[in-house]
């Protein structure tokens, strides 16, 4: 069985700016690809070459098992797709705009009227069904349009940056819609600026810059690449560094490559890569107490995706461009 | 993937023609919805034209010639045929703005990933502008009646005349489409919908005798697809001014304000479609 997404390298100019520079992505049906990288890095671009929106310049698209190019319309038949501008028409109410959908989608009147009643139900919009979609607060919208993406059932779903904007308990209600759809079977690419949405939401994440995918695999595996774990400890006196990062150096990483122990001496900080997770951090701990040691602070620390975007490019995963101002 | 299957067997339904019509009207209906609940653009509509009728039949009423005659309830005769032409071109303006909004408001994206016609979206858009094309000349013709305005004709004639509006301005919806396409925001759209339309209702026949207007203006003013329908309005109406100018288009109005029209739509409608189909916000 082929991915229910593919894409070769996808390249998409506009003007003298090259959006995309040789997209390549594949994603297996019924899982989740998390696209991450900064506004500008072409996450959006890609999006609108896959959901037939833009035509790329050159490569090639299958989605669903159907060439993009060569058949968009059956394309449009098998997707859905959730912008991050929450395209709803806010004059109509939730139900009018469900229904209205779904007879684009080519349901007949009274079918998408009945998908249109399920739909708010399972949305948790049922009270607000005969409301203006003008009166819905920004969380609701986009559960709205992520319903619209959802009347048909599609097969594959395409989201992009579902959650800019909403404040934390909007988005976590939402992670929560997006986990139940997938759970379903749902073949869904999303895109994201948030490191730890593509982390908690996605099975495989591709990181892209300036047009490319620059690394594709599990939340894991792009962290393996990073190093693995650290431990931090900052002791409480200045005289103990020296002492405290010969003992932290002994369970270091370095000769297989993860770096050496590092010592900030204003923070009175000492950082080393271990392996072995909370069991050597009880460790260390009573070590470092048995030689009288003080700390003020001890942690193991994980990367975080963050970590991965920096070692990956050289930047933090900001930039001041978003896609469209890039795209001029 | 059962979603597929079942899309695919409801959209084989119809031929490619049903579903345009199917969608088209799905989408009007949409926008009529959006009249409804937003009266102030309809209201607002109204009071322009209601005012040039006012303003023009007791201000310029008595100081114009038409057709040797200055008096002023000749020059309200004379004038309803005109306004009413330019009320239905003004409807331009509020197409081109409604899909800009759209394209503004991510709504294009959403409609262009969806499995419809492709000329729906617009076709929509135009169609509901008609409806509301329509709710103001009933409005206006009322207000004309009230100051004097009389038709001398049968009243197939006179409903003829109103048929020809509504071609007109739907003809002129269709230019806004491209604007309103062509434009980053609804309010470009608005006014670039509008400017351009004061040159071509103002050199026309529309409010005074184009035989009283300089020879080359008078060409320009005679080959005016808009003059083309006030001049057929006139004659179907029974209204004094009828041009006796030899200029084709005045010499047979009715044809050449129904050739104008399908020529409007069949360029504009093609250039709009393809501006839609590689549409970005």
């Amino acid at each position: 069985m082929p991915g229910a997404i593919q894409a070769e390298g996808l390249v998409k100019t506009f003007g003298d700016v090259k959006a995309l520079d040789g997209v390549d992505l594949e994603v297996p049906e019924g899982t989740v690809l998390g696209l991450l990288g900064p506004n500008g890095a072409g996450k959006t671009t890609t999006v609108r070459c896959l959901t037939t929106l833009l035509r790329p310049d050159s490569g090639r698209a299958v989605v669903a098992g159907i060439d993009v190019l060569k058949d968009p319309d059956a394309v449009r038949r098998s997707i859905g797709l959730s912008g991050q501008f929450a395209a709803v028409d806010e004059y109509l109410t939730g139900r009018e705009n469900l229904q209205m959908v779904g007879q684009l989608y080519q349901m007949k009147a009274k079918a998408a009227r009945a998908r249109a009643d399920e739909l708010l139900e399972q949305f948790h919009l049922a009270d607000a069904a005969d409301r203006t979609a003008k009166t819905y607060s920004g969380g609701m919208r986009r559960r709205l349009d992520l319903a619209a993406a959802l009347v048909v059932s599609p097969p594959v779903m395409f989201m992009d940056e579902p959650t800019t904007g909403l404040d934390p308990r909007n988005r976590q209600q939402l992670w929560e819609v997006i986990k139940d759809l997938v759970s379903g079977g749902t073949t869904l690419l999303l895109t994201t600026q948030y490191l730890e949405e593509a982390d908690h939401l996605a099975h495989d994440i591709a990181v892209v810059d300036h047009g490319k995918v620059i690394a594709q695999g599990t939340s894991d595996q792009l962290k393996a690449r990073t190093g693995g774990e650290r431990v931090e400890v900052v002791v409480h006196e200045r005289e103990h560094i020296r002492t405290a990062a010969a003992l932290l150096d002994k369970y270091s990483l370095r000769g297989l490559g993860q770096g050496d122990t590092t010592v900030e001496e204003h923070m009175r900080k000492i950082t080393t890569p271990v392996s072995g997770g909370a069991k050597l951090l009880a460790e260390i701990i009573r070590e470092l107490d048995t030689e009288g040691i003080e700390i003020d602070d001890i942690g193991l620390r994980r990367p975080t995706l963050d970590d991965v975007f920096l070692s990956l490019t050289g930047h933090a995963a900001e930039s001041e461009l978003s896609d469209e101002e890039a795209a001029k | 993937m059962s979603a597929v299957t079942e899309s695919v067997r409801i959209a084989s339904h119809g031929n490619a023609f049903t579903r345009s019509v199917r969608d088209s009207l799905v989408v009007a209906k949409r926008n009529l919805i959006r009249m409804m609940r937003i009266p102030e653009v309809v209201i607002f509509g109204l009071i322009q034209p209601i005012m040039f009728v006012v303003l023009f039949s007791y201000v310029f009423g008595g100081s114009l010639d038409v057709g040797g005659s200055t008096s002023p309830q000749v020059y309200r005769e004379f004038l309803m045929a005109g306004i009413f032409a330019q009320t239905v071109t003004f409807a331009t303006a509020g197409a081109g703005a409604g899909i800009a909004e759209d394209m503004h408001k991510g709504l294009i994206d959403r409609f262009r990933s969806l499995p419809m016609a492709r000329g729906a979206v617009l076709t929509g858009r135009t169609l509901a502008d008609m409806v509301q094309t329509a709710l103001t000349l009933l409005v206006l013709a009322i207000v004309a009646l009230l100051v004097g305005w009389r038709t001398h004709t049968s009243v197939g004639e006179v409903l003829g005349a109103f048929g020809l509006l509504l071609l007109t301005g739907y003809a002129f919806t269709w230019i806004g489409a491209v604007i309103g396409l062509s434009v980053r925001t609804p309010e470009a759209a608005t006014s670039g919908g509008l400017v351009w339309l004061f040159p071509v209702t103002f050199v026309s026949n529309a409010f005074v005798d184009s035989s009283n207007m300089t020879p080359w203006l008078r060409h320009i003013a005679d080959w005016n697809p808009f003059s083309a329908t006030v001049q057929a309005c006139r004659e179907l109406f029974g209204n004094p001014g009828v041009s006796t100018s030899d200029a084709w288009p005045m010499q047979h109005a009715v044809w050449a304000s129904v050739i104008y029209s399908v020529l409007i739509i069949a360029i504009f409608r093609t250039l709009a479609v393809r501006k839609y189909r590689s549409a970005a916000a």
